[in-house]
């Protein structure tokens, strides 16, 4: 097994998260790793969101499934994941398998291959394109902990989910900085949204703060994960 | 040249029942009106250049009511088509043409076509069309771009540009010199008129009309009548500020000069200055004289209520921006009031010819230097005035997104042969220069987004057919065209509501109370870097930002009085070349400052004393420590946005010699940096660190790292991608857009730079970032030109020329270096507070 401080290619030690009991460290990507099942948890690849525009006229840049896959293999390969768990909105839309290029299935193909690959499917979640490999499910559990689209407004026991792409605006010395993040507290989690196009709505909005009281934030610099003192966070 | 003497020409003579209406009326013929006449008989186009008031819309409506007199069978098309800037103008002049009509009892139709014509009408129009329909831009793109194009327009025998000088520098006269090439295709017959102020380059203009080889003649009128200006500086006893722009020194004088005036025009150069000088005058405003507001963030039936009083006559004074600058008459503006510097000398002149009709008096301009360094620009555009000297323009192509969206326009009228095409756009002035492998990367675009992936093919939006021709690939194409047509991108924006916060988990920002009313409407990237606790004007208050829910930025009214956002954000026009050689060439010739304010030319005799005053083509650089600080102050006066452009180059390169800069201000002359280490120290170690820090290879890697951050960048690539159809403004069934499901173009700006660096559009961007907002082309210029000339002085305290640009630190500070840096070190606080020391803590936002 590698360690984390060679997957992240840094020197410091990179950010580790304890949520219900289970260690997990925070992934420069926006990927969530856990050493103890050698899994990496990702949410909300948003596959096919470019192509999705194109349909109805607006032909924006088509490289997102690939840019996202690409990352996701590669810190698969960095970490050496034995797992990957896709906590929901893997695919923008439900026609997104018309669209998707030989290459990407490919490239999907080729994360599945010699690992366990699950799509967790949210309730409003477009299924995974049919030809695409890997297990389905509606959730997953580790342990206490359950992985999940969309996070539980009455939560029982701990849970890690994606769904709402939170991001933090950190007042610098200079200016306010906006980046995608990790926030979390003893029991939840959410992921930052992995894709490319994936937008991303601020933690303090009340859809996102309400979940959580006193929680911390880790936002996705260009070379690590760094945790940001909530009042920075504006 | 192409001038030709009005007088040159015989009288070309009106015929009945013209002349009749003329003696009637008192007037006689002018000679540019009767030049213009015998242009349209000889069939060639022409570019009137006259002052207001010369009679120049009649001048160029007389041709084709003359034709018209005769009476015309129904159904024939548009005889004549009337384009102007704005909707106001184009229904203003509709009414003012119906007076000799009725008058002279001619059966002449006279219609408009806008934005706000009901679809009734519109479609009406397109089965019988008047005589004269005047119009937009935006309309003449809507109506080329259909299969009755032929119909409508195959007859037309005259086309008038109104302000043509307004619409040919920027998008909006590339996409309708674009039309006006099309339209003479469809009527080989047609000739052009061009109305227009005076302008520096008239050849130019001239072929920004009639054809990029195909000028129209220039046709000057006689402006020996009409008495020279008379320009002055507010004259002071008060203290001149030494920064700041908001005047408040001089708003007692202003008010006086107001109250011996019949109405008054009050230009400011930013929407929050207008907002300032309206609350400081009604502040004093004693004799309840009706001073009122105009500016672009206040809501167009509110403008229009403002032109109707101007109009009337029942204004005394109104405070206004550039808004006010194209527009309907002025009434009996008979003052014009520039608070602050009038930036360009073209400008002054412009709306100096807009005010006081009664070319036999002079018309009044007063300049009101908002600080010293004002004065000397003041002083610079009144001698440019008075030498009636204008600046030059700007040189730039026609925009490639343009472009994109007029192919898509012509797909969408009838297929097109890309070989026929590219020959009838390079025609155009501003395309004239356009290479075959842009023209065809700009349809390769429009087909399927002009992607090395090759994904979407099925997804095209035009299709070659079997005889070569590039068609429309469906209905719903044309119709998300035509709800997108134009050149202006509004920057998205934010209501801005009154509420209060409440304390959560996450800061003082959770849960927000938003039972306040809406107070308007606010720029998106304005709030977005906002930060709970700071305070700005809007509105005419002073108010707190709270935070952003639900595209709403919420805000609560602060006590204080002096807001911490400075007033003077972003102002939309930077120091003119021309004026900023003036001012620098005073700077260095004594003998010219007697002409200055005393405390003015005290000013510079002591920065002479204290260090020195550069040579005209020379750029001086100064160094001196201040507190804990060290700083480096240059006077390059190229203009507020080439130096945000170099201060954010400059730091970067200080941060990589480990000087550590910790932030930057500039203004229009100057740019000043700080940082933690000694930059007279570095200078003396190594004699070339001056010259290699403003070396042009700041123009290579640093620039380009910078400009794939840089929000600046951001925005420009946004309004290229709407324009150029790839993210839509209006969507056939769009439903409510939330954050989460709209597509940012910060996020396609940054997945095109990685995967395509060389796509068409980002060179689009580039083109626009050029002469924009980053105004590099001006930067690459100045470096090129200060190369080899840079006087260092290193001094052991602040330079009192350099006072002006540090009184602007706290005001508007901004800095450069890397987000990514910026983060490290608020990370690193959180660090330090867990180990329980305090380092990094380097200053926040002083």
């Amino acid at each position: 097994m590698i360690s984390a401080a060679q997957a992240t290619g840094t020197e410091t030690m990179p950010v580790a998260i304890t949520i219900g009991g289970e260690r997990f460290f925070a992934d420069v990507t926006g990927a969530l790793w856990h050493p103890g099942h050698q899994a990496l948890l990702v949410a909300d690849l948003h596959l096919e969101k470019g192509s999705s525009y194109a349909r109805s006229g607006q032909l924006v840049p088509p490289f997102d499934t690939i840019a996202t896959l690409s990352r996701l293999a590669a810190a698969a390969t960095r970490w050496r994941a034995r797992s990957i768990f896709v906590l929901g909105d893997a695919f923008h839309d439900a026609f997104a398998e018309e669209r998707i290029a030989d290459e990407a299935v490919a490239a999907i193909d080729a994360l599945a291959a010699g690992r366990r690959l699950v799509w967790i499917k949210g309730n409003h979640d477009p299924a995974p394109p049919e030809q695409v490999p890997g297990d389905r499910a509606d959730e997953v559990r580790l342990g206490d902990l359950v992985l999940r689209h969309e996070p539980r407004k009455a939560l029982e026991g701990a849970e890690i989910a994606g769904h709402l792409h939170p991001v933090a605006r950190v007042a610098t010395r200079a200016q306010v900085v906006r980046r995608r993040c990790f926030v979390h507290d003893e029991r939840r989690l959410l992921l930052p949204a992995f894709g490319a196009y994936a937008g991303g709505i601020s933690v303090r909005l009340p859809v996102i703060a309400e979940l959580f009281s006193m929680p911390s934030v880790h936002v996705l610099g260009e070379r690590r994960v760094l945790s940001i003192a909530r009042d920075r966070i504006v | 040249m192409c001038v030709i003497p009005v007088d040159s020409f015989p009288d070309e003579s009106l015929p009945e029942p013209f002349a009749a209406w003329f003696a009637a009326r008192g007037w006689s013929v002018r000679p540019h009106q009767s030049t213009l006449l015998q242009k349209a008989r000889l069939n060639r186009s022409a570019l009137l250049i006259a002052p207001t008031g010369a009679g120049k819309t009649l001048a160029g409506f007389l041709p084709s009511l003359v034709d018209l007199a005769g009476g015309r069978r129904r159904h024939a098309g548009v005889h004549t088509l009337y384009v102007s800037p704005l909707k106001a103008l184009a229904v203003d002049i509709a009414r003012n043409l119906e007076v000799p009509v009725a008058e002279m009892g001619l059966a002449v139709r006279i219609e408009t076509r806008t934005g706000d014509t009901p679809a009734s009408r519109r479609q009406r129009q397109r089965r019988d069309p008047p005589d004269i329909l005047l119009t937009t831009p935006e309309q003449v793109a809507l109506l080329i771009a259909s299969a009755d194009a032929p119909h409508l327009f195959g007859a037309v025998k005259r086309i008038i540009i109104d302000e043509a000088h307004a619409l040919a520098p920027i998008k909006r006269g590339d996409l309708l010199a674009l039309g006006l090439e099309r339209l003479k295709r469809i009527a080989p017959g047609v000739t052009l008129t061009g109305l227009s102020a005076t302008v520096r380059d008239p050849d130019d203009l001239a072929r920004w009309l009639g054809g990029a080889t195909t000028p129209a003649d220039c046709v000057i009128a006689d402006r020996k009548s009409a008495a020279a200006p008379d320009i002055r500086i507010l004259e002071t006893d008060e203290r001149l500020p030494w920064a700041g722009h908001t005047a408040r020194h001089a708003m007692d004088a202003i008010y006086r000069t107001l109250k011996r005036s019949k109405l008054s025009l009050i230009f400011v150069n930013t929407r929050m200055q207008a907002e300032f000088v309206f609350q400081l005058l009604w502040a004093i405003n004693d004799d309840n004289l009706r001073i009122a507001l105009h500016h672009g963030s206040l809501d167009v039936g509110q403008r229009r209520r403002v032109e109707a009083a101007m109009a009337a006559g029942s204004l005394d004074a109104v405070v206004c921006t550039s808004t006010l600058d194209l527009g309907i008459d002025w009434g009996d503006v008979d003052l014009v009031i520039h608070v602050g510097a009038p930036k360009g000398a073209s400008r002054l002149l412009q709306r100096i010819g807009r005010s006081n009709h009664r070319l036999d008096e002079p018309s009044r301009a007063l300049l009101v230097p908002a600080n010293r360094f004002e004065v000397l620009e003041c002083r610079a555009a009144i001698d440019a005035a008075n030498a009636g000297a204008q600046d030059a323009e700007v040189i730039r192509a026609g925009g490639l997104d343009v472009l994109a969206q007029h192919v898509l326009g012509m797909a969408v009228a009838a297929p097109f042969d890309a070989d026929a095409l590219y020959a009838e756009v390079t025609c155009a002035a501003p395309y004239a220069t356009l290479a075959r492998g842009d023209f065809d990367a700009i349809v390769d675009y429009v087909a399927t987004g002009g992607y090395a992936l090759k994904s979407y093919e099925r997804f095209a939006r035009i299709r070659r057919t079997k005889d070569a021709l590039w068609r429309v690939s469906n209905p719903a194409i044309a119709q998300g065209y035509r709800m997108n047509v134009g050149t202006i991108v509004e920057e998205p924006m934010l209501k801005v509501r009154l509420g209060r916060a409440r304390s959560t988990g996450l800061g003082p920002t959770g849960p927000i109370s938003r039972g306040g009313r809406v107070l308007g409407e606010v720029e998106e990237y304005f709030v977005e870097q906002l930060t709970y606790g700071d305070t700005f004007v809007f509105a005419g208050e002073v108010l707190r930002f709270e935070a952003i829910v639900e595209n709403e930025a919420v805000v609560s009214r602060a006590s204080a009085s002096d807001p911490k956002v400075p007033s003077y954000m972003g102002g939309k026009f930077p120091l003119s070349t021309h004026l900023a050689e003036r001012v620098r060439a005073m700077l260095a010739d004594r003998t010219a400052w007697s002409g200055l304010p005393e405390q003015v030319a005290a000013w510079l005799a002591l920065q002479a004393d204290a260090s020195l005053l550069p040579a005209r083509a020379d750029m001086l650089v100064e160094t001196f420590p201040r507190g804990a600080r060290h700083y480096l102050v240059a006077y390059p006066f190229e203009g507020r946005l080439a130096h945000q452009t170099l201060g954010m180059l400059l730091t970067r390169r200080l941060e990589r010699a480990r000087l550590k800069p910790l932030g930057f201000v500039a203004s229009d002359y100057a740019i000043a940096v700080w940082g933690a280490e000694d930059m007279s120290r570095a200078a003396w170690r190594e004699p070339a660190f001056i010259g290699d820090l403003f070396s042009q290879d700041m123009l290579g890697d640093d620039l380009e790292e910078w400009l794939a951050e840089s929000s600046l960048m951001k925005r420009t690539f946004r309004k290229a991608a709407v324009i150029a159809g790839m993210i839509e403004r209006r969507h056939p069934g769009m439903e409510k857009k939330t954050r989460q499901v709209s597509m940012s173009s910060d996020l396609i700006y940054d997945v095109l730079r990685r995967h395509q660096p060389d796509h068409i559009l980002l060179k689009a961007a580039r083109a626009d970032a050029a002469t924009g907002l980053l105004d590099l082309a001006r930067l690459a210029q100045m470096l090129s030109r200060i190369r080899g000339r840079i006087i260092h002085k290193p001094l052991d305290r602040v330079s009192p020329l350099a006072v002006p640009v540090m009184l602007e630190i706290g005001r508007e500070a901004v800095y450069g270096e890397a987000a990514d840096a910026l983060l490290e070190e608020a990370a690193d606080d959180l660090v330090a507070e867990a180990m329980g020391h305090d380092f990094g803590r380097a200053g926040h936002r002083d």
